[in-house]
C-alpha cells in the first residue's frame, strides 16, 4: 500500500475556501527508462485521483449519496513527477468526510478519507 | 539550490521525504523479530531520539568500532528484535533513519569527543582531501576550493551532510550519505567503496566534524 | 557614415527591441494542434490563465507548476478543466484536472517532469464551452551530478 500525506485543515469557517494538499509515495515510472542491466523498466504509473466530499447528514441517510460529490479529479501521466504531489481547494459549506483516491497500474486502488468540521 | 527546491524542504506538507518519515514513525511502534520487540519498546516514544541524530557517527564501545546512524538502527534490529538486518538504503531503514533524524530538526551537528572517533575523523579527513578517480579530484577540489563556482548549470555546494537522509530530485527518492558519497566517487571515476565500508564511516564522520554546530535539516530535499 | 546618422540608426535599433512584446510567446505548432484537437471546436483564447512555473530548471525530474484561472467559480460561471500540454516530452500529454463550483477557486498545483527546453501550454475550459489558454517557455538544464 502506497504511503499517503493528506494535508487538510481540521475546521474552516462556513464558505472559507480551504486548501487541501494530497501526496503519495508511488515511483511513477515512465516505461521509458532502463535499469542499469538494459533491461526496459515496466511502465507502472498512477493513472487517476479524484477527491470526494460526503457531507455528514448524507453519509447516514441513504447509500446512493454516501458516493459524495466530486471536488476534484486529476488523470495523470508519465509527466508527473514521482511521488505525486497535488495542491486544489474547495469551498467548505458543511461538515463531512473527504474521500480520496487514487488509481493506477497492476491493480494500485487506494482511498484515504480525511474529516472536516465547520465550525 | 533553486528557491523552489528550498520551499520543498521548508514545507513538510510538501516535502516528498515526509512520505518516508511517515513509514518510520510507523515502523518505530512496530513488533519485529523474534524477540517481537519495537524501537518504542525499549525507547519509548520516538520524540525522545531528539539530539540523537547530531552525535553520530559515533564509537560502540560494544562494537568496538565507529558506526552511522542506519547501523546503530540494524545493530538494535539484530541484538534487540532479533530480526535480520535491513540491506543499505532499504526503504524501512531510511524511513526510520529519517523519523529519527527529524526529531532532532534544528539542533547543531554535534559529534562527541571520543579518542576513536578522532581517529576516524582524522583518517576521513586524509580521504577527503585525497585525489582519487580518472577524473582525479579530491572531496576538497570541488566542495571547498571551487565551491560556489559552477559546473555546468549547477552551484558547486560546500559539501556539508546537514539533512540526510535526503530526498534528491535526480534519485526521486530517498537516499543515505553513503549513497551520495559513492555517487561523487563514481562520478569522478573512482571505484566507489561499499557500502557499509570503513572508509565511507570515516569520511561521514569527517563530514559531521567539519559540519558540526551546524543545523540538522532532515529530512533535506537536494537536486 | 556620419556620427549623427549612426546615432540615429542604432538608437531606431534600441526602440525596435524594446518594443517587441514580452507577453506573449509564439505557441509551437505541436501545441497549437493539441489545444485544438482539446478545445474540441470551442473558441480558444488567451489569457484569463496564469501558468506559474520556473523559467530555468536546473532539474527536470521534478518542477513545482500552479496554475490559476480567472474565474468567480459560481454555479453560472466557473471552470470545469484544467489541461497541461508539453511540447517536447517523449507523450505530449501531462494531466488533465476536473473542477466544479465547489472547487471555490480555480487553481492546481503539482509537480512535474520535463525531459528538456520546451514550450508548455495550459488550457482552461470554462463551463460555457469557451477555452482559454496560457503558453509558457521553460529552459531545461541536464543537472552535473547525474547518477547512472
Amino acid at each position: 500500500m502506497a504511503r499517503t500525506l493528506i494535508t487538510v485543515p481540521r475546521t474552516a469557517k462556513r464558505d472559507e475556501i480551504i486548501e487541501i494538499r494530497a501526496l503519495v509515495q508511488h515511483s511513477m515510472e515512465t516505461g521509458y527508462r532502463r535499469s542499469s542491466d538494459g533491461d526496459l523498466l515496466p511502465r507502472d504509473l498512477i493513472r487517476r485521483f479524484t477527491c470526494r466530499f460526503v457531507p455528514r447528514v448524507a453519509a447516514n441517510s441513504n447509500a446512493a449519496s454516501t458516493a459524495g460529490d466530486l471536488i476534484f479529479a486529476a488523470t495523470f501521466h508519465a509527466a508527473i513527477a514521482a511521488n505525486p504531489y497535488l495542491s486544489f481547494n474547495l469551498r467548505a459549506t458543511t461538515s463531512g468526510t473527504l474521500v480520496f483516491s487514487w488509481e493506477g497500474d497492476n491493480g494500485l486502488a487506494q482511498t484515504e478519507t480525511v474529516s472536516l468540521l465547520i465550525a | 539550490m533553486q528557491p523552489s527546491t528550498q520551499a520543498l524542504q521548508k514545507d513538510d506538507t510538501q516535502n516528498p521525504a515526509m512520505l518516508w518519515v511517515k513509514d518510520g514513525e510507523a515502523l518505530w511502534n512496530k513488533p519485529e523479530g523474534a524477540a517481537a520487540k519495537s524501537c518504542a519498546s525499549c525507547h519509548g516514544e520516538i520524540s525522545r531520539m531528539k539530539s540523537v541524530a547530531t552525535r553520530y557517527p559515533a564509537y560502540s564501545s560494544t562494537q568496538r568500532k565507529v558506526i552511522n546512524l542506519s547501523q546503530q538502527v540494524n545493530l538494535c534490529r539484530v541484538t534487540q528484535q532479533q530480526a535480520s538486518q535491513w540491506p543499505a538504503d532499504h526503504e524501512s531503514l531510511l524511513g526510520l533513519e529519517a523519523a529519527i533524524a527529524k526529531e532532532s530538526r534544528g539542533l547543531p551537528i554535534s559529534p562527541p569527543t571520543q579518542r576513536q572517533l578522532a581517529d576516524a575523523q582524522k583518517h576521513g579527513e586524509a580521504l577527503f582531501n585525497q585525489r582519487v578517480g580518472q577524473v582525479d579530484l579530491s572531496c576538497r577540489d570541488c566542495h571547498e576550493t571551487l565551491a560556489g563556482k559552477k559546473l555546468g548549470g549547477n552551484v558547486i555546494p560546500q559539501g556539508h551532510a546537514t539533512g540526510y537522509p535526503i530526498y534528491r530530485l535526480e534519485w526521486q527518492s530517498v537516499g543515505s550519505l553513503q549513497r551520495r558519497l559513492r555517487g561523487c566517487m563514481t562520478a569522478v571515476r573512482a571505484e566507489p567503496y561499499t557500502h557499509g565500508a570503513k572508509e565511507l564511516i570515516d569520511l561521514e564522520a569527517y563530514l559531521a566534524k567539519r559540519a558540526a554546530g551546524m543545523k540538522l535539516e532532515s529530512p533535506g530535499v537536494r537536486p | 557614415m556620419k556620427r549623427r546618422s549612426f546615432l540615429a540608426s542604432s538608437a531606431g535599433l534600441v526602440a525596435s527591441v524594446m518594443v517587441r512584446p514580452v507577453a506573449a510567446i509564439e505557441q509551437s505548432s505541436v501545441l497549437t494542434a493539441l489545444v485544438k484537437e482539446y478545445a474540441a471546436g470551442a473558441v480558444v483564447r488567451e489569457g484569463r490563465v496564469k501558468f506559474d512555473i520556473a523559467r530555468l530548471v536546473d532539474n527536470g525530474n521534478s518542477v513545482p507548476v500552479e496554475v490559476t484561472v480567472d474565474s468567480p467559480m459560481t454555479p453560472q460561471q466557473h471552470v470545469v478543466g484544467i489541461t497541461l500540454f508539453n511540447e517536447k516530452n517523449p507523450q505530449n500529454d501531462v494531466a488533465q484536472f476536473s473542477l466544479s463550483h465547489l472547487s471555490g477557486r480555480a487553481r492546481v498545483a503539482t509537480r512535474i517532469r520535463l525531459a528538456t527546453t520546451q514550450q508548455l501550454v495550459a488550457v482552461a475550459k470554462m463551463n460555457d464551452g469557451s477555452c482559454w489558454t496560457h503558453t509558457v517557455e521553460v529552459l531545461v538544464t541536464v543537472s552535473s551530478c547525474i547518477e547512472e
